[in-house]
């Protein structure tokens, strides 16, 4: 809105001027000088937002990076069968799928394991279903628990008690060569209920 | 002397400082901004963009040492505390300018909100405002986590978890949060950059946005009931009364704004010296499945509605709550620009003020000390109060502790709060009420069958019973 007034001011303002310097306004001259004008404005704006969006650019994609990684599955051994007496919950920890070299602490993700029997596994994540706190195993209570609204589960991750509105997430284990191996999952994504 | 007026008059008339001068000297406002009482309505945005000023320089300080790397953050942390001059008190200076700047946000957007002061021709100022409001909280989440304690990470996971309910996109969200599936190598370097060059410069653009916008469209006067926003002609007739009764902002309305901004600064200054740096905690390991998550205290309130609000809200205030709460402020100018300014004739937008600052306020006391926590250190009651119980109560004191009972029961003063005191339990039910509620559950109780033997129930039973015993009335009488 402002821009078209503007024009129509300067415009008038050369016609002026013309008249003044050869005595003959011509509205053709005027239109052409306001073309180019809009032309030079157009072309100023077009390189600038072209390159902005294109200087922008890469910080976009290297903020969406983490979207396109898909780590395949990756097994990680966390023990001996034999560590692990049947019936027992016990923490366990492993790395990340690929930890990068200065990760220190932060490579470092646990689950609970328990044996059910001699030949089966279960291993469930540490993270609440209900806004992702760290659960915890109490042996005496034989259940696990969280320590932010008061969730809790019982030994085979159902929910006992509190706002977790669905079981505990579970690990895919095998057994392999005697050794038991849990897949890395990372902070587990929350499923529609039901 | 006279050298330096020379130095200062070259300097003005090279840099050209005349129409800065003449800005401040002949900037107008209000006649009641700058010679009433009304003028501290006026104060906070000003303290706002000096905070944040603040924040950029103890922030600029504090990187001088801080190593955004996940092995090596938290000691960075530890040395800045114990081994930087002045490290401590810098961590303080920041931790407590961050409270103070969510503080003064909410505080200033209620001013505007409760003067009308959004409404027309001002929109754009709220718009921006809500932008810098999202921006400021941006900050002190980013913020929280750079402190790689267990906190900050636990935190993070809570964030993430909480974006992976948004439906369809949910877990992309979490893999930008996280930078990742997991917290791992990438997550510190993601919320670093974030935290200290993105979300600063957008919050310095917008700033300035936002002030010009409060120069172009004029402070707004203080409002009176019964005058309805004209469109028309309030552009027309604020120019009026500001150019012939207003004052000039300099002095006028600046010294009030100074005061206050002292008053903010020797607060923040005090609460440094006098608490030093917050943290870290323990350190940042995902595996310590131990760590009882503890937000700062302006993410209190979310912590303790998420408790307190009924189980079958979830969705609704972890999800749909923060996304259309953001659309909604953004269009509270657009759907409300006419109309009513002063606070008495809206006594709607004074309840929400209200009610809101009310809420807050109760939640964050709630969430200092919550009672839904389970008490994981508790102790077993002492030998000697147990001294005369029978040998079964006494088993049955040990399993209370053992099986975790206490966690969320308090007996004869030992015990977690979560759940009611079972001290006179026995004196309501009956034995097989009590063994019914232990072995089914009952509300937010688990169902223990499977969990406890029949032997183990029993002494519960005589515990509970010998603990009631020692507190009923008819026995006192007795004795």
């Amino acid at each position: 809105m402002t821009r078209f007034r503007k024009d129509a001011k300067d415009s008038t303002d050369e016609r002026a001027q013309g008249q003044d310097r050869e005595g003959a306004g011509t509205d053709g001259c005027a239109s052409a000088a306001s073309n180019r004008r809009g032309f030079l404005t157009w072309l100023s704006v077009g390189i600038g937002a072209v390159l902005g969006a294109a200087m922008t650019v890469p910080w976009i994609a290297m903020f969406l990076s983490p979207l396109r990684r898909r780590d395949p599955p990756v097994w990680r051994s966390v023990g001996r069968v034999e560590d692990f007496p049947v019936g027992a919950t016990i923490q366990v920890t492993y790395r990340d799928p690929s930890p990068l070299p200065w990760a220190g602490f932060a490579s470092r993700n646990a689950a609970w394991l328990r044996r059910e029997d001699e030949a089966r596994f279960t291993a469930f994540t540490s993270y609440c279903t209900h806004v992702g706190c760290p659960v915890r195993w109490e042996p005496g209570a034989q259940l696990f628990m969280c320590p932010c609204h008061g969730g809790a589960f019982y030994p085979n991750g159902a929910v006992a008690a509190g706002p977790p509105p669905r079981p505990l997430d579970e690990h895919p284990v095998r057994v392999r060569d005697g050794a038991v191996e849990v897949q890395a999952i990372g902070v587990p994504v929350p499923r529609e209920e039901g | 002397m006279k050298t330096l007026r020379r130095m200062g008059n070259w300097l003005y008339d090279r840099a050209g400082l005349a129409p800065l001068h003449r800005f401040l000297h002949e900037h107008k406002v209000p006649p009641e901004v700058g010679r009433s009482r009304k003028g501290w309505y006026y104060v906070f945005g000003q303290a706002l963009v000096f905070v944040f000023l603040a924040q950029v320089i103890t922030g600029a300080a504090l990187a001088l040492h801080y190593i955004p790397a996940p092995d090596h953050a938290w000691d960075s942390l530890n040395y800045l505390n114990t081994e930087v001059f002045w490290g401590g008190f810098v961590r303080g200076l920041h931790f407590f300018g961050a409270s103070a700047m969510v503080l003064l946000v909410f505080v200033h957007m209620s001013r505007v909100f409760l003067t009308g002061s959004y409404k027309f021709p001002r929109e754009l100022n709220w718009i921006s405002g809500v932008v810098l409001l999202l921006l400021t909280l941006a900050m002190a989440f980013t913020g929280q986590l750079l402190r790689w304690d267990e906190d900050g990470i636990s935190t993070v996971a809570v964030a993430a978890t909480m974006a992976g309910r948004v439906p369809v996109i949910g877990s992309h969200l979490m893999e930008l949060i996280m930078a990742g599936e997991s917290i791992g190598g990438a997550t510190l370097s993601r919320f670093f950059a974030l935290h200290v060059i993105v979300l600063p410069l957008l919050i310095f653009a917008v700033i300035g946005f936002h002030l010009f916008l409060v120069v172009r469209n004029g402070i707004s006067e203080p409002p009176e009931a019964g005058k309805r926003v004209d469109r028309t002609s309030y552009r027309a007739w604020y120019e009026r009364r500001k150019n012939e009764g207003g004052s000039t902002y300099w002095p006028d309305a600046t010294w009030r704004e100074m005061v206050f901004v002292a008053f903010v600064f020797s607060t923040i200054l005090g609460l440094a010296l006098a608490f030093g740096a917050k943290g870290p905690g323990p350190p940042p390991d995902p595996a310590a499945v131990e760590a009882i998550p503890d937000p700062d205290w302006f993410f209190l309130w979310y912590y303790s509605l998420i408790w307190y609000k009924p189980a079958a809200l979830d969705q609704l205030v972890l999800v749909w709550l923060p996304i259309l709460l953001i659309p909604a402020l953004l269009l509270l100018p657009i759907l409300f620009s006419g109309g009513e300014r002063h606070p008495g004739r809206r006594p709607w937008a004074v309840f929400l003020v209200g009610a809101s600052f009310l809420m807050w306020a109760t939640l964050t006391v709630l969430g200092a000390r919550p009672y839904w926590v389970p008490d994981f250190e508790t102790e077993p009651v002492a030998e000697e109060v147990l001294r005369d119980a029978p040998a079964e109560a006494r088993t049955g004191a040990g399993v209370f502790h053992f099986r975790g009972c206490q966690f969320c029961h308090v007996v004869l003063g030992e015990g977690g709060t979560y759940g009611p005191d079972l001290t006179t339990a026995a004196l309501r039910l009956s034995p097989e009420e009590m063994a019914v509620r232990i072995i089914v559950g009952i509300g937010n109780m688990p169902a223990y069958h499977g969990q406890l033997t029949a032997a183990e129930v029993e002494a519960i039973l005589a515990y509970l019973r010998w603990a009631a015993d020692l507190h009923d009335p008819a026995n006192e009488e007795g004795r």
